[in-house]
């Protein structure tokens, strides 16, 4: 028999049943639509991280105070931590580091003229910080060097910040009350967006050592002193990162007078971090192939349960297509195209469901999605792997059948 | 008559089911041969080994010893497949329950056996056109589109005999064709299957009633497994 002979049949014989064939389908469209969405969430949750990664700069180092041996002001010299001139001695003594920014935050309301802005994150950072952050100036200038250290009053805003204050003003040469301390504007950054859920285009940003002496709280401040959480090292792009990574440990360890096997600091690379998110989201992507996988044989079951009962159902049929010529194997084939189409059809409508639901994930904002077209290959594959499993072997059952006895069948 | 070589020659055919005390002996020896363009009925009562004959001659079944030869060949061996191909070439069938497919309408019935005829390589048209010629011929070029539950059981068998004669037989077997029909549609098929006869099909036919076997020129009576008479009718005209 032709191979177009026998889809056509079998086609006809699911029109017949047409809501039977749709129910039967359900399950198969729900795995392939699953296969999908899932993939299309994991792959919209590694885009993000990505992008969070990659947005924090390039080729960065992070170190860290920690405070292993038992916290801070628990007595010594090398009590923990990291001070602010640690940054300085690692821009200056180890080769190879491009920058180095280090950061200390507050929370102050911003007042410019006659409009005020409650809670503006007020970032204390270094000389380094736009180009280890990859930020942008739009108006203006950072601030330098000099005025770090003589403790300038100066202030870069935000894209978003700076429009709030000051509308279509320019910003640049105007004041601004941090808290209660007048600064002068030197510049404005360009827009960076949203990056995870920091938004670096509501903040405001000023040197460090302003914040330490102005926006570090009395107590607080004699404790730590100039402590910093940490140290932000962006590194030459054919640098050798393991060999800088031992620099500054070598470094640290000499300044804070620890020995290296007990440091009160920690290292990472970007590389660890990216290697932490990816385990997170590949053993997140291997619960939902396990889910998805399920789905589709329950829906190939689904399929089988129904084409045995559909054998059943039109013995008399097969007894007929018998009695005029119809050999094992093209009873067989009915039956298989049949179970085939069944799940390549809703495989399709999955295909669809998956593809529409992925799309309005992202435009209700309830989650990202970025559709992998590999997935809907996978799911659509499985789907006529699972349809041809599952239907050989009602599909045998049929082909099997005694003319006589099929044809006898009421 | 062409008697040299019969469409239908079985010989000492047996068919045994079930095993050691349990065994029924359907048939138990039957030599028998149809030549071309005869019209033979079959009788006997229930359990005599007829329907197993007409079974074997279809070659739905295969006989549990001894040699069947259609139209020359010794089908009693072949595999499923094989048997499928035969059936399909060679045999048309009718059945006392016309056996139609449902939802369906009357020419795709008829062409149902051109779907599985692996030699003829005519096109979709041709097929067509020969199929509404079948369906013209037995009276029902104005049923071509109807589906079963649109017509009478008359013309449900005319439709079931347009689809046994798509293939070109060499034989036409059927079964008690009129026994689920009323008088006056069942005279109408005996009408239609002598008009095939005296085109030159060979037909053989199971029935139970006497009157259908009166237009039948060969009358074979089986019992008990065995063939207990054979005898040619008054009216029919031969030298065999």
């Amino acid at each position: 028999m032709k191979a177009s002979k026998v889809v056509t049949i079998a086609w006809k014989g699911l029109v017949k049943n047409k809501l039977r064939s749709l129910l039967t389908m359900l399950g198969v469209i729900i795995g392939v639509a699953a296969v999908i969405i899932m993939i299309a969430i994991s792959a919209g949750a590694e885009a993000t991280i990505e992008e969070e990664i990659t947005s924090l700069g390039s080729n960065l180092i992070f170190v860290q105070g920690s405070f292993s041996r038992g916290g801070p002001g628990a007595g010594g010299a090398s009590s923990g931590g990291l001070v602010y001139d640690d940054a300085f001695a690692i821009a200056d003594e180890v080769n190879g580091v491009v920058g180095v920014v280090v950061e200390q935050q507050s929370s102050e309301t911003v007042k410019a003229g006659n409009v005020s802005v409650e809670s503006v994150t007020v970032l204390g950072s270094t000389e380094d910080f736009p180009s280890v952050r990859d930020m942008e100036m739009a108006q203006g200038r950072y601030f330098s060097q000099e005025e770090i250290d003589r403790n300038q009053k100066v202030v870069v805003l935000g894209a978003s910040l700076a429009e709030e204050l000051f509308e279509d003003q320019p910003p640049v040469g105007q004041t601004v009350t941090v808290g209660t301390t007048k600064f002068t504007v030197i510049g404005v950054f360009d827009e960076k967006g949203l990056v995870g859920d920091v938004d670096y285009d509501a903040r405001i940003y000023m040197p460090i050592t302003v914040v330490f002496q102005k926006f570090t709280p009395a107590q607080f401040a004699r404790m730590m002193g100039d402590r910093v959480r940490l140290i932000y090292v962006e590194i030459a792009e054919d640098a050798d990162q393991e060999d800088i990574i031992l620099q500054i440990e070598l470094l640290l360890a000499k300044l804070h007078d620890v020995s290296l096997d007990e440091p009160d600091f920690t290292i990472t690379t970007q590389q660890d971090i990216i290697s932490t998110q990816e385990a997170t989201t590949e053993a997140f992507r291997n619960l939902l192939a396990w889910v998805a996988a399920v789905s589709l044989i329950v829906g190939g079951i689904g399929i089988m349960n129904i084409m045995m009962v559909s054998v059943t159902e039109r013995t008399r049929e097969i007894g007929i297509r018998q009695s005029v010529g119809a050999s094992p194997n093209d009873i067989r084939m009915q039956f298989l195209t049949e179970a085939l189409l069944l799940s390549l059809v809703g495989g399709l409508i999955g295909v669809i469901v998956g593809v529409g639901g992925s799309w309005l994930f992202n435009l209700t904002g309830g989650m990202r999605t970025v559709i992998v077209p590999a997935s809907i290959v996978l799911a659509f594959g499985s789907a006529a792997a699972v349809g041809i499993f599952f239907g050989y072997y009602p599909a045998n059952n049929a082909a099997q059948l005694d003319p006589i006895e099929a044809l006898r069948h009421e | 008559m062409n008697s040299s070589q019969p469409i239908i020659q079985t010989k000492n055919v047996t068919k045994v089911y079930g095993m050691g005390d349990a065994e029924v002996r359907a048939l138990d020896g039957v030599d028998l041969q149809i030549h071309e363009n005869e019209f033979v009925a079959i009788m006997g009562p229930s359990g005599s080994g007829k329907s197993t004959m007409m079974n074997i001659l279809g070659c739905l079944d295969r006989p549990t010893t001894g040699q069947y030869f259609l139209a020359g060949e010794d089908v009693s061996q072949l595999d499923k497949t094989q048997l499928a191909i035969i059936r399909n070439e060679r045999i048309g069938f009718v059945f006392q329950s016309f056996n139609l497919l449902a939802r369906t309408t009357a020419l795709e019935n008829v062409l149902l056996p051109t779907l599985y005829n692996r030699h003829n390589e005519s096109g979709d048209e041709e097929y067509e056109e020969r199929g509404v010629a079948v369906l013209e011929s037995v009276g029902l070029g104005n049923r071509i589109e109807h589906q079963p539950h649109e017509m009478s059981g008359g013309q449900i068998q005319r439709v079931a005999i347009a689809r046994a004669l798509i293939n070109d037989p060499v034989i036409i077997l059927a079964d008690e064709p009129t026994g689920n029909l009323d008088t006056k549609s069942g005279t109408e098929i005996m009408s239609v299957l002598t008009d095939l006869h005296r085109q030159g099909s060979t037909i053989v036919m199971v029935t139970h009633e006497d009157e259908n076997a009166d237009y039948a020129q060969r009358v074979i009576h089986f019992r008990d497994g065995v063939i207990e008479a054979d005898k040619l009718n008054g009216r029919r005209t031969g030298d065999r």
